[in-house]
């Protein structure tokens, strides 16, 4: 298998994100964070926005276009957005962005909410491969791996995160 | 080798059937899924998109109006398209057979049916008998089971108690009759409960129940010391035939929940009920209505538990 190219450490991602988002951050702003790995990202994005928006966590498992394929996604978690999204500003945080389904699943979810001002798209990393037509607004970096290899963010004990190649066989 | 007609090939719930032979791992994962449709309740749009095309009939060919409309709200939930049946008033008056019934409903795109019926084991023959991507939940059938019933228990017991391992859960008052009490006792036994124990006379517990490991006590004070959990069962005298009790009054002298039997159970005791209640036979309405009765959210719970239930088994089957 060729090399494939290192992967960035997300903390520095994370600054360069909120670099970009702090302007267009205001107090009608709304982080929602797909869970796992976008919440995780949300929560620090959070914290070093300074302005302290409302956090929520949404889990897409009852919106997934493979239910009638693959059923129920184990392991499913409740959606808490504790706010109103009604005619607000949302930031919508995941931590890998691939072929778009998880977004559109998500953005279902929060119209079920209600309706928000304006939904804008953030994410560590954008690894192409898109299957529907959805662009990030704001992106850490860019990166093209082969279609069997995934990219997971995982939170180490001390709270810092990590990005890291898995290959399904093996 | 003793297949599970409930599973698939791949180890999925296919049909719920009974509690009886389910996994522990699948009891948790239904309750872990309901939690999560716990609070699509409380959002602007009250329903997610999973069994959207999908057609859902309740056929119930016996009476019921709780059981039946927590289904009906959970598949609308679910945004499935319900369609109710009593059969009782239809075709079976007819002289229809039960498997023409079913041939005919399946004849019209149905995907999953919903079954109470006053026959033990009618959930299962239907089951034996469906096409392979049609669903079955057996709603309550005769003295045998009423799964989601015990699910919704279970759940209920989990919000308000967190842990099973260390509880002691009393089922009490007429065990024999009823299918609510099997269906609790596979449930507690499977997730393990400290302790179980059934209450009731001699004439209205069943034998099976000490060869599941059940504590039976005749003696409602003693059986309730220091339990966790109340179960109260209706008193089903619509499937009696014979004398098994001298009289209601009595029956309620005995076994009847009153505040002064409920102070034998821990102070911080639940009181439970699947409905409908007979106030002054089974429970006296100060226990009902009081501050330990747990018995209207079981019946918003039931929703969660079934909309649990039926997303479980339809995605991804059969194709």
């Amino acid at each position: 298998m060729s090399e494939l190219p290192a992967l960035p450490d997300p903390e520095s991602l994370l600054a360069a994100l909120v670099e970009r988002l702090r302007p267009s951050t205001g107090a009608d702003t709304g982080l929602i964070g797909i869970r796992t790995g976008g919440v995780w990202a949300a929560e620090r994005l959070r914290a070093a926005l300074g302005v302290q928006p409302p956090l929520g966590a949404i889990d897409v498992s009852f919106y997934r276009d493979d239910y009638g394929k693959v059923g129920l996604h184990p392991g499913v978690k409740p959606s808490e957005i504790g706010f109103s999204v009604e005619g607000r500003d949302i930031l919508l945080v995941d931590d890998v962005l691939y072929t778009g389904r998880t977004v559109r699943a998500a953005i279902n979810e929060i119209f079920d909410y209600g309706r928000p001002r304006r939904i804008r798209l953030a994410a560590l990393v954008d690894r192409g491969g898109r299957e529907l037509p959805y662009a990030p607004d704001v992106v850490g970096t860019t990166l093209r791996v082969p279609d069997e290899v995934r990219i997971d963010l995982d939170r180490a004990e001390d709270g810092r995160l990590v990005l890291s190649y898995r290959h399904p066989k093996g | 080798m003793h297949t599970n007609p409930q599973l698939g090939l791949d180890g999925r719930l296919k049909h719920l059937l009974t509690i009886e032979d389910l996994p522990k791992d699948i009891l948790l994962r239904i309750l872990d899924t309901a939690q999560s449709f716990i609070s699509v309740t409380d959002r602007e749009v009250k329903k997610v998109p999973l069994l959207r095309g999908k057609s859902v009939f309740n056929l119930f060919f016996e009476p019921s109006t709780r059981t039946r409309t927590t289904f009906e709200i959970a598949a609308k939930r679910l945004s499935a398209d319900v369609i109710n049946l009593n059969i009782a008033a239809s075709s079976q008056t007819k002289g229809e057979t039960l498997l023409d019934t079913i041939a005919n409903l399946s004849a019209m795109h149905a995907d999953m049916f919903i079954v109470r019926h006053n026959q033990s084991g009618a959930a299962h023959f239907i089951a034996a008998h469906v096409q392979p991507h049609v669903h079955i939940v057996n709603a309550g059938d005769g003295r045998h089971a009423h799964p989601t019933q015990g699910l919704l228990d279970l759940f209920t017991i989990r919000h308000y108690k967190r842990d099973f391992a260390d509880l002691k859960v009393a089922i009490v008052g007429d065990v024999l009759h009823s299918r609510v009490a099997r269906s609790n006792i596979h449930a507690l036994t499977t997730v393990g409960v400290e302790e179980l124990r059934v209450i009731g006379p001699r004439t209205l517990i069943p034998n099976y129940v000490q060869a599941m490991g059940v504590r039976v006590f005749h003696d409602m004070c003693e059986g309730l010391s220091d339990v966790d959990v109340v179960i109260m069962l209706r008193l089903q005298n619509e499937r009696m035939n014979g004398a098994l009790i001298p009289s209601a009054q009595e029956f309620f002298q005995h076994y009847g929940l009153t505040q002064e039997k409920l102070a034998r159970a821990k102070p911080d005791a639940i009181v439970m009920h699947p409905g409908p209640m007979n106030r002054g036979i089974e429970i006296d309405s100060s226990v009902a209505d009081g501050a330990q009765s747990v018995i209207l959210p079981q019946v918003t719970y039931g929703i969660a538990v079934r909309m649990a239930v039926m997303s479980l088994l339809a995605g991804g089957g059969g194709q």
